[in-house]
C-alpha cells in the first residue's frame, strides 16, 4: 500500500529501479560469465601486463565487480534520498508517520530487488564496519544538536530514567523470556539465561527520536521533549555497554556458572566504562575547542578538526574498552559551545550540514540493510518467542516508565503528569540500533541467532509502524486540543493575544532550574574556560563577512512590497467612523477568519523543534524580523514626532537599509537590528554596512570606531544566538553577553555624542542618534532627555 | 552573589507579598532570583530598559505592551512586589482556591476576572474602561503581518467590535469583553505552569 504511493510519486524512482535491476541482472550474468572463464580479466586496458592473450582487444567491456560495492551503496543512498524527497512532497505525510518508516520501506524494496534477482549483496555490515563507521556519525549528530541547557537542568532525571530504564528493561525482558524458554512446549530450551539477557539488552535500545517529528505540532512541553531526547542520547550508549559486557560474559563463561564475583565485576565495569567514556569525551572536547582557537587563518579545515577530534575520542575510548558512544556524545556536547564561537560562519554551517548528512547516510544504510535482511531466507520463526518478546517489551517499558517516574517525580520541581508518562511510554520505538546489535551477534556463541534477528525485526516493524503512526493521534488526543468549533473573530483575536501575552510573561519569568550549580559553572566558565578556549581579538574581517549578506536586497524588497509604506504605520488620523452595524455575510466572516489565521503572527514556540532528518530554516525568523523592523519604525516615528523636525519626511520615502542579522539567525539575536539611512555613495560600499554617512569622511571615520565596537557585541550575540539551532531562543547567558557587550559599548559613547554635535547634515545624525540612542544609550536612565537636549543643538544649525 | 540571596528572609515584605499573590515560598524565591538577575545595576527596582533587554520580548508583537503592564500608572520603576503582583495574575487556578475562599477577602489575583482584567488592560491603553475601535485596531495591527491591507484590518476591527458590543456604544467595555470570552478556558490560557 504505502509502497505504491511512493512509487507513483516518483517516476525517478522507477528509473532508478530499472537501473538497479539492470545492474543486478548484469552483474549476475557477469558473475556466471566471469566464473566460467578461467581467468578474470579486470579490464582490457590493463590486460597487457602478463595475462593470457585474449581474442581481441574489446572496445567495450563491462566490469561490474570492480565498482560493485561503492556503486550499489551509492544507489541505495540515492534511492533513499529520492524516497525522502517524495515523502516530503506530499506534505501531510511527515506528520502522519515517522521518517524511519519510509527508510524501512525503501530497505525492504531494495532487499526485495536483491532477493529477487538472486544477487549477492555487498557486505556493508559487519561488526567492525558498523561500530567503526556507521555508528559514530549517528551518535555525533544527536550529541551535537542537543540543547545543552535543558539537558543539564534535567540531567538527574534523564540519567535516572535512561540509565536505570535501560537496565530495568534489559533485565526484565531477559528474565521473563528466560522463564518462557524454560517451558518445554515452545522448543526454546537451548537458550540459556545469558543469551536471554543479551537479547533483552539489545531489544531495549529505543530510538524515540524517530517519532518526535510526528507529534511536534502538539505542544509537547519542554521537559518532556528533553526526556525523550536525553533518553535517545544515552540509551544507545548504555545498551551497547551492556551488550558488550554480556558478550564478554558469554565468551568467558560459556560452559561454567557465573559467580557473584563476576557479577560484581560486571557492574563495576559498567560504571567504569560509562564514566570513563564520558571523561574521555570531555577531554577531547576541550582539546578540540582549544585548537579551533588558532584556526582563523585556515578556516577551511575547521570542520575537519571538529569531526576528526570527535571521531578520535570515539576510537580512543574504544581502544580502552570504554564506551565510545558516550565519549563521542560528551565530546560533542563539550565542544559545541566553544567551537561555535571560534569557527567562522561558513565552517559552522558546514559542520552542521555535514553532520546531518553523515548521520543520515549511516542511518539509511543501516535501514537498507535491515530491509535486505528482512527479505531473505535466513529467518527462524517461533511464535512463542516472538509474541512474548513483543508483549514483554511493552509491559516492561510501561513498568519502567511509571515506576521510575513515580520515584523521580518526588524530587522534581515540575513533576511529569500521567499524560506525559503515557507519551513517553508510547514513544518507545525500536530502531536501527537494536537491529544492528542483533545482526552482529556472533553465530558461534548464539546458535539461535536467526531467531533473535527475526524477533528483533518483528519488534522493530511493529513499533515503528504501528506505534509510530498512531502516536500522533494519541498525543493530539491527550493534549485535549480544542475541537475545531468555529470561533468568532473576536475569540480568535483574543486567543492569539493571550497566547502572545502568556509567551511574553513566560519570557519575563525566565527559566528556572538549579541555580547554584549553573551559576557556579557559568562563573567558572567565564573566568577560566572561555579565556583559554575562545579566540581573542575577533578580527574585523570576519565580522564584516558576517554581514556580507547585505540586507540591501531584502530592504529593497520590503520597500517594494509596501512594508515600509507609511500608511501601515502611521497612527491613523481618520475621523471616527460612524458606527453602522454592517450586515456581514458569512462569506465575509469566513474570509476575515481566513485572513486572520493566515496572517497573524505565530506565538513564539518555547518548546524545541528538533527534527532529526532535516535542518529546517526557521519560519519564525522572518516573522521576528518583521516585528523588529516594525518596532524600529514605530520607535523612529515616535521619536521624530517628539522632535518635530522641519525637514521630516515620511518613512516610506527613504530607501532604508537595514543592518540586521543574517537571515539564518535566531531572532533573539536580531533585536539589535538598526535602521539606517543610505546615501547613494554607500551603495557601492561592500564593506562594513554600518557606515552610513559618507558625506563626512572625518565624521565617518569617527563613526567607525564606536560602531565596530558596537558591532562586536552584536557578533557575540550572533554567536550566542547560534547555539540554539532550532527556534529555542531563551538563554540567560545570552542576555548576560548582551549586557556585557552593551557595557562595552557605552564606553565610546561620549565620543559618539561629540560626533553628533559636529554634524552638519543634521537630519542623518538625528536619525542615527534617535535610532541608536533609543537603544544603546538606554542603559542610562536619562537617555531620552539626553537626546532631546541634543536636538535643539541640531536644530539650531 | 548567588548564594547570599538564597534565603527567603532576604526578600522584603515576603509575608504580605505571599498573602497578596498566593505564591509558594519556593516560587517567590525563584522569582526573586529572577528579579535580581534582571536588575542589572542592582538598583533594587526594574526599569523599562531592564525588561526590554529580555530578547524574546523584542520579537513578541505585544512586547511593548507587556512591558508597559508592569508599570501601572506611568511609573518608571517597578519593585519586587509590583513585579510579583503582575506575575501573580498568571498563577494557575487550583480547585482549592475557588472552593474555600473567604468571600470577604478580595478576589485573588489569579481569578478568572482578574486575569481577564489584565488582558483587558493590554487593549485599553487610555484606561477609560472601554476598548474603543481605535484601540482594537491598534492591537490588531500589532498582531498581524504586513501583508494585510488597511481596509481588511478595518473591517476585521469593525466585526470584532460589533460582535462584542452589546449596548451599541461602539466600544467594548470590560463586561462585554468578559462576556464575549465566557466560553473560553481563560484559566488555562492565562496560566503558567511554573508559577505555582
Amino acid at each position: 500500500m504505502g509502497l505504491q504511493m511512493f512509487v507513483t510519486f516518483n517516476p525517478w524512482n522507477l528509473l532508478l529501479l530499472f537501473t538497479a535491476l539492470e545492474c543486478s541482472e548484469a552483474s549476475s550474468d557477469l558473475k556466471e560469465s566471469a566464473t566460467s572463464t578461467a581467468q578474470h580479466v579486470p579490464n582490457a586496458w590493463f590486460a597487457a601486463a602478463g595475462s593470457e592473450p585474449d581474442e581481441r582487444i574489446s572496445v567495450f567491456e563491462l566490469d561490474y565487480d570492480y565498482v560493485q560495492i561503492p556503486y550499489e551503496v551509492t544507489l541505495w543512498i540515492l534511492l533513499a534520498s529520492l524516497a525522502k524527497i517524495g515523502f516530503h512532497i506530499y506534505h501531510r505525510l511527515p506528520g502522519l508517520m515517522p521518517e524511519s518508516c519510509l527508510l524501512i520501506l525503501v530497505g525492504v524494496l531494495v532487499g526485495g530487488i536483491i532477493f529477487g534477482t538472486d544477487h549477492k549483496s555487498p557486505p556493508v555490515m559487519n561488526s567492525s564496519i558498523y561500530f567503526l563507521y556507521l555508528l559514530p556519525p549517528i551518535v555525533l549528530e544527536s550529541g551535537y544538536f542537543m540543547p545543552t541547557r535543558p539537558f543539564f537542568e534535567n540531567f538527574g532525571s534523564i540519567l535516572w530514567w535512561a540509565g536505570l530504564g535501560a537496565l530495568v528493561n534489559a533485565f526484565g525482558i531477559g528474565l521473563c523470556l528466560y522463564l518462557i524458554c524454560q517451558i518445554k512446549a515452545f522448543g526454546l530450551g537451548d537458550i540459556n539465561l545469558l543469551q536471554n539477557l543479551l537479547f533483552g539488552s539489545l531489544i531495549s535500545a529505543v530510538d524515540p527520536m524517530a517519532v518526535l517529528a510526528v507529534f511536534q505540532e502538539a505542544r509537547v512541553n519542554e521537559q518532556l521533549y528533553m526526556m525523550i531526547f536525553g533518553e535517545a542520547l544515552l540509551n544507545d550508549g548504555i545498551s551497547v555497554v551492556l551488550y558488550n559486557i554480556l558478550i564478554a560474559f558469554t565468551k568467558m563463561h560459556k560452559f561454567e556458572d557465573i559467580e557473584a564475583v563476576d557479577i560484581l565485576a560486571g557492574c563495576a565495569r559498567f560504571v567504569i566504562v560509562g564514566v570513563g567514556g564520558v571523561l574521555f569525551g570531555i577531554a577531547f572536547g576541550f582539546i578540540s575547542a582549544f585548537i579551533t582557537r588558532f584556526t582563523q587563518n585556515v578556516s577551511a579545515i575547521e570542520p575537519l578538526i571538529v569531526f576528526m577530534f570527535s571521531y578520535l575520542s570515539y576510537l580512543a575510548a574504544e581502544t580502552l574498552y570504554l564506551s565510545g558512544i558516550l565519549a563521542i556524545t560528551a565530546c560533542a556536547v563539550t565542544m559545541k559551545k566553544y567551537v561555535e564561537e571560534n569557527v567562522s560562519q561558513k565552517s559552522y554551517t558546514t559542520i552542521k550540514y555535514f553532520m546531518k548528512m553523515l548521520s543520515s547516510v549511516s542511518e539509511t544504510l543501516i535501514f537498507i540493510f535491515m530491509g535486505v535482511s528482512t527479505v531473505g531466507k535466513n529467518h527462524e520463526w517461533n511464535w512463542a518467542f516472538i509474541c512474548f518478546t513483543l508483549v514483554f517489551c511493552q509491559i516492561w517499558r510501561a513498568v519502567s516508565v511509571f515506576a521510575l517516574f513515580y520515584v523521580s517525580n518526588k524530587f522534581r520541581t515540575f513533576p511529569f503528569s500521567i499524560k506525559d508518562q503515557c507519551i513517553i511510554f508510547y514513544s518507545g520505538v525500536r530502531g536501527a540500533g537494536s537491529f544492528s546489535l542483533a545482526f552482529l551477534l556472533p553465530l558461534s556463541l548464539f546458535p539461535r541467532k536467526k531467531l533473535f534477528v527475526t524477533a528483533t525485526l518483528v519488534v522493530i516493524y511493529f513499533t515503528t509502524f504501528i506505534q509510530g503512526i498512531t502516536i500522533g493521534p494519541l498525543v493530539r488526543y491527550l493534549d485535549v486540543k480544542k475541537t475545531n468549533k468555529k470561533e468568532s473573530i473576536n475569540e480568535e483575536l483574543h486567543i492569539r493575544l493571550m497566547d502572545h501575552l502568556k509567551a511574553g510573561i513566560e519570557d519575563v519569568c525566565g527559566h528556572w532550574g538549579h541555580y547554584q550549580v549553573r551559576d557556579k559553572f557559568k562563573k567558572f566558565d567565564h573566568r577560566y574556560l572561555r579565556k583559554i578556549l575562545i579566540r581573542k581579538n575577533l578580527p574585523k574581517s570576519s565580522i564584516v563577512s558576517l554581514y556580507k549578506k547585505l540586507e540591501m536586497k531584502q530592504a529593497i524588497e520590503m520597500v517594494e512590497t509596501g512594508i515600509l509604506s507609511s500608511t501601515a504605520f502611521s497612527v491613523p488620523h481618520l475621523a471616527q467612523r460612524i458606527q453602522r452595524t454592517k450586515r456581514l455575510s458569512p462569506e465575509d466572516v469566513e474570509s476575515m477568519r481566513d485572513i486572520l489565521t493566515r496572517n497573524m503572527y505565530q506565538v513564539r514556540q518555547r518548546t524545541l523543534s528538533y527534527n532529526k532528518y532535516s535542518l529546517k530554516p526557521q519560519t519564525s525568523e522572518k516573522q521576528a524580523k518583521e516585528i523588529l523592523i516594525r518596532r524600529q519604525n514605530t520607535l523612529r516615528e515616535s521619536m521624530r514626532k517628539g522632535h518635530s523636525l522641519p525637514w521630516g519626511k515620511p518613512a516610506g520615502a527613504k530607501n532604508i537599509r537595514y543592518l540586521s542579522f543574517p537571515y539564518s539567525n535566531p531572532p533573539s539575536a536580531g533585536r539589535d537590528a538598526r535602521a539606517a539611512e543610505s546615501t547613494d555613495d554607500d551603495s557601492g560600499d561592500p564593506g562594513v554596512p554600518s557606515i552610513k554617512f559618507s558625506t563626512h569622511s572625518r565624521v565617518s571615520s569617527l563613526q567607525k570606531r564606536p560602531q565596530t565596537q558596537e558591532v562586536i557585541p552584536m557578533r557575540r550575540l550572533h554567536r550566542g544566538g547560534k547555539t540554539f539551532n532550532f527556534g529555542y531562543q531563551r538563554n540567560a547567558s545570552l542576555e548576560e553577553d548582551v549586557g556585557a557587550g552593551r557595557r562595552a559599548v557605552l564606553r565610546p559613547k561620549p565620543l559618539f555624542y561629540t560626533v553628533d554635535e559636529e554634524y552638519e547634515s543634521g537630519r542623518e545624525s538625528e536619525e542615527e542618534s534617535s535610532a541608536v540612542g533609543s537603544r544603546w544609550t538606554a542603559d542610562h536612565g536619562h537617555s531620552r532627555e539626553h537626546h532631546k537636549s541634543h536636538s535643539p543643538l541640531l536644530r539650531r544649525k | 552573589m548567588g548564594s547570599r540571596g538564597s534565603r527567603a528572609a532576604v526578600i522584603p515584605d515576603v509575608d504580605s507579598i505571599r498573602r497578596e499573590t498566593g505564591f509558594s515560598q519556593a516560587c517567590l524565591l525563584r522569582l526573586y532570583h529572577r528579579f535580581r538577575a534582571l536588575d542589572r545595576n542592582k538598583k533594587g527596582y526594574l526599569s523599562r530598559m531592564d525588561l526590554q533587554q529580555i530578547g524574546a520580548l523584542a520579537v513578541n508583537p505585544l512586547g511593548d505592551r507587556i512591558i508597559d503592564s508592569f508599570f501601572p500608572d506611568g511609573s518608571l520603576r517597578v519593585d519586587f512586589s509590583g513585579f510579583v503582583r503582575v506575575l501573580a495574575h498568571f498563577r494557575p487556578i487550583e480547585e482549592e482556591d475557588t472552593g474555600m475562599r473567604d468571600p470577604k477577602q478580595p478576589e485573588p489575583l489569579n481569578s478568572r476576572m482578574n486575569k481577564l482584567r489584565f488582558a483587558f488592560q493590554l487593549y485599553d491603553l487610555d484606561r477609560d474602561g472601554k476598548i474603543s475601535r481605535q484601540e482594537m485596531l491598534q492591537v490588531l495591527r500589532l498582531m498581524v503581518g504586513v501583508q494585510v491591507t488597511e481596509e481588511q484590518l478595518e473591517s476585521i476591527t469593525d466585526r470584532t467590535v460589533q460582535e462584542a458590543d452589546e449596548d451599541g456604544d461602539g466600544a467594548v467595555s470590560f463586561l462585554e469583553f468578559a462576556k464575549s470570552l465566557e466560553k473560553m478556558n481563560i484559566e488555562q490560557k492565562m496560566s503558567i505552569r511554573i508559577l505555582k
